[in-house]
């Protein structure tokens, strides 16, 4: 080139315009960031459900399983029985129908279960014993976690059978028990030791035994009483104890009608369940509205399907052999039930009371520095460590909502707080990226979709038998249903950063290194940003 | 047949620029690392210039459609100007200019240059922006029209003459102001005439191709494109591309604005062979066009606080309200 002659009235040679660094034009930078997406902010289990789902996408269930597991080692009970408040956050909702993040979930616990996927385990071990008590959702999520952190575990459980509230307070109509089975044997089998019928009575004398660290799990199981004069005993029970004997093949005799009272999850449970028993009325009372039930509107709505009757505003005031009397209640303008003088007889064979349970840690009561509640309730810090320092607690029994989801997570907070703690340290936790909110998001980007529906078993198999309810997602379904995830605050390589930059100054690094912005060329115009559909570039001023 | 795919659901659908989960073919020019970048980096643009981004779009597409046998040729303008600072070149194409006016004439003598020469496989593009297009050089383009001269032209309309100081052209939409259109006295802004439609002009020449397309819509237009190469002939490929420094709006809108104006309609996407339309892009989610409007400082005399100009807001909106009618952009009657 530059031997040949040049044209006439030429005397430069030409140039790329790359020697022009228009870098220095930019008064803002555009900076890739990850932000917290509100189901990962809102799981009670701390997982990562914009990262599962990211993978799921994609079709490679091993992988989105994995990052499921490293939260959660239960996905194919909780994609069943969570109450999913990561779909109530969901900003997909806001554009059409949140995610059904539930059902993506159990698809995968399945497809695990199906295929004998295995969590990956790397910690060597670590020489310290951990002792859990109680083998509910909480203690074998702390098992499990305690095991991949490279402790030794012990589980000792009061009961015949593992499972807690998952086997004893859950109806196997939500949870069929071969997948908790499968659940909790792929926990075991990592080489976690469990004792059944091993009810632990003295902590002190556990740690005596060379624990170096103690989780107690033990839920809350005595049930709450109220005052019903019964003139002529009829035949109460409580919901525990109903559907733990249900569950051991030991059921009671109930008679034609069944009153549960309460207006809970539980009270739901029993109530189907009574129905399922062959009850032919099975009614719940409840002495407030509709409204105002703790149970959620899908589990109500379900136990209606089935034929469940229910007394909304009304207490039962007395039990009179097989007559239940019942006073009329008003919500008053605090939302308070008040008595209205105006009496009700129902029939009742049974009545089952479903008012809740209190913690039984009497147990703990002893052990200096640990702080009991008059309900049972125990006291715990931050790291879920109690009074008595290295005896953790979680589950029902410290102060917090009574889920599995709950659970599960506090098994997974108590044990990354007992390891920090055995290694002599405080845990690291990485700080919280800022929210991924609706507002940061592209929306022009994403098409409609509308949320896929499972399928439900027939009513009349519903009313006679304990077969589960609600069905799993085609392989197709929850492909479709993960793909409906909009990856906010996070990178899912799009390439419209990309392709928006009018000065080619982003660079593409290929699948799974997402994205660089040539800062040379970058004039900061923020197209990238304000294009970008997830949210995940930031403008930031530049200094000086 | 391919193997059909048992998901046709993409959470982006097509709409972003790539997609990891879609097949390497199916995604855009743009998503490529391997794309021509027929304007590299360096250039002179303003931040977030609509043109430099439409213009890429365009060639990069062509590129890809000749194999990189392709020559451009470019009017006067913005496009040339902040490309070319002597010594300096951001093209990565074959390119070539020479005046404000001639581009299509230009273009037209290189084509018979290469069919003379027997290059039968290098095609032209011709570009320029809406004055050397719609003003400046309009005589050379119908003759190229009538002609039927084998080049593709486009236009990258910004709506005025901005590289000389935001003068008005022919293609300035009605109330727009400009430097040489304030937004003064009783009619304020551009003459609100009957505006010059330079894509229904190219239809009247009954030309193998017309097309309209938008920096709003990547997938549209590089489709566009790409079949204005794959025919012979005239053919002409009118691209709306905002202008943050002659509109008064945010550099980082530049695509919004792009986006609002085919939603409320003023900018209709369509594609006609042979002075016939032949399909149209329906309007995904439709917007007044006080949406697209209100963030243009060109337009902000019809927004003063407690004046809101509501006579010319109407008649704006008429305009929008008549292409949606003529050329059927909401199909689901979803006025």
């Amino acid at each position: 080139m530059t031997d040949a002659p040049k044209p006439f009235a030429i005397t430069l040679d030409p140039g790329s315009s790359r020697a022009n660094h228009t870098g220095s034009w930019r008064s803002e930078r555009p900076v890739y960031v990850d932000r917290l997406p509100p189901c990962n902010a809102q799981c009670p289990a701390g997982e990562n459900i914009q990262g599962w789902l990211y993978h799921a996408e994609s079709g490679d269930y091993a992988a989105a399983w994995q990052v499921l597991m490293q939260d959660n080692p239960l996905p194919a009970v909780m994609g069943r029985v969570c109450y999913h408040s990561c779909e109530g956050a969901c900003n997909r909702a806001t554009l059409d129908e949140a995610v059904s993040i539930h059902a993506v979930e159990r698809f995968l616990g399945d497809y695990a279960l199906d295929h004998g996927l295995r969590p990956q385990v790397a910690a060597p071990p670590s020489g310290r014993r951990v002792l859990v008590v109680g083998a509910g959702p909480s203690g074998l999520s702390a098992a499990y976690h305690l095991t991949r952190l490279g402790h030794a575990v012990t589980i000792r459980e009061a009961g015949p059978m593992a499972g807690g509230m998952m086997r004893f307070g859950i109806p196997r109509y939500r949870l069929p028990r071969d997948v908790l089975d499968a659940e909790i044997a792929r926990i075991l089998s990592l080489g976690v030791t469990l004792e059944l019928n091993s009810k632990v009575a003295d902590i002190e004398a556990a740690f005596a035994e060379g624990f170096d660290a103690i989780f107690t799990a033990v839920g809350a199981h005595l049930a709450k009483r109220t005052e019903i004069p019964a003139h002529a005993a009829g035949r109460i029970l409580d919901a525990a104890g109903f559907l733990a004997r249900v569950e051991m093949g030991e059921a009671p005799q109930l008679g034609r009608r069944v009153i549960v009272y309460g207006g809970g999850n539980t009270a739901m449970d029993v109530a189907r369940t009574v129905k399922r028993l062959g009850a032919d009325d099975a009614m719940v009372v409840y002495r407030r509205s509709r409204a105002q039930m703790p149970a959620h509107a899908f589990e109500a709505d379900e136990a209606e399907d089935e034929g469940v009757m229910m007394h909304w505003l009304r207490t039962i005031t007395a039990v009179d052999g097989a007559a239940v009397t019942v006073e009329k209640m008003v919500i008053d303008a605090t939302g308070r039930p008040q008595p209205t003088g105006e009496f009700e007889v129902l029939k009742a064979d049974t009545l089952i009371l479903a008012l809740g349970q209190d913690a039984d840690t009497g147990f703990l009561a002893r052990v200096p520095g640990v702080e009991v509640a008059p309900d049972g309730v125990v006291g715990v810090d931050a790291r879920m460590m109690t009074g008595r320092p290295g005896l953790f607690a979680g589950g029902d029994m410290v102060p917090a909502e009574r889920t599995v989801t709950v659970a599960v997570g506090h098994g997974k907070k108590a044990a990354r707080h007992i390891d920090a703690w055995l290694r002599g340290g405080a845990l690291d936790a990485p700080e919280r990226h800022a929210p991924a909110t609706f507002e940061r998001l592209n929306t022009w980007y994403y098409d409609d979709a509308p949320r896929s529906l499972q399928a439900e078993l027939a009513l009349v198999r519903r009313q006679t038998g304990f077969d589960e309810v609600v069905q799993g997602l085609t392989e197709a379904t929850a492909l479709y249903e993960a793909r409906r995830c909009l990856s906010c605050g996070n990178c899912f390589e799009c390439d419209n950063c990309f392709g928006v930059c009018p000065d080619n100054a982003v660079i593409k690094l290929g699948p799974g290194n997402r994205f660089r912005i040539d800062y040379d060329y970058c004039k900061g115009c923020g197209l990238c940003a304000a294009e970008c559909p997830c949210g995940a570039i930031e403008m930031v001023p530049e200094i000086g | 047949m391919t193997e059909t795919q048992k998901v046709r659901f993409y959470q982006t659908g097509t709409h972003t620029v790539g997609n990891r989960l879609m097949e390497a073919e199916s995604r855009t020019v743009q998503a490529s690392p391997e794309r021509s970048n027929a304007i590299t980096s360096g250039h002179r643009a303003c931040q977030g210039c609509g043109e430099a981004l439409g213009a890429r779009y365009a060639l990069d597409a062509a590129m890809r459609a000749t194999g990189g046998r392709m020559v451009a040729v470019n009017a006067t303008g913005c496009l040339e100007v902040f490309t070319t600072p002597y010594p300096e070149t951001s093209w990565q194409v074959a390119w070539l200019h020479s005046l404000f006016g001639n581009a299509p004439a230009v273009a037209t003598g290189v084509a018979a240059a290469l069919r003379v020469t027997g290059q039968h496989d290098v095609r032209v593009v011709a570009q320029g922006g809406d004055g050397g297009t719609t003003d400046i050089g309009f005589g050379c383009l119908s003759g190229l029209f009538e002609r039927n001269d084998d080049v593709l032209y486009i236009c990258y309309d910004n709506e005025a003459y901005m590289n000389t100081g935001v003068q008005r052209s022919s293609a300035t939409p009605a109330f727009a102001r400009t430097a040489t259109t304030p937004a003064t006295g009783p009619h304020p802004g551009n003459v609100a005439g009957t505006g010059k439609n330079l894509p229904r002009i190219a239809m009247a020449h009954e030309i193998p191709y017309v097309g309209t397309a938008s920096v709003a819509d990547l997938h549209d237009l590089e489709a566009k494109v790409t079949r204005a190469m794959a025919i012979g002939g005239a053919r002409y490929i009118h691209i709306h591309v905002p202008c943050p420094l002659g509109w008064g709006a945010a550099a980082h809108d530049t695509i919004r604005l792009a986006r609002l104006a085919v939603e409320s309609g003023l900018f209709p996407l369509i594609e006609a062979e042979h002075g016939e339309v032949t399909a149209v892009k329906p309007i995904r989610r439709r917007v007044p066009v006080e949406d697209y409007l209100r963030p243009q400082k060109r337009f902000a005399h019809l927004f003063r606080p407690g004046h809101e100009d509501r006579a010319t807001l109407a008649a704006i909106q008429a305009t929008a309200d008549a292409n949606i009618r003529r050329y059927g952009l909401c199909p689901e009657g979803q006025e």
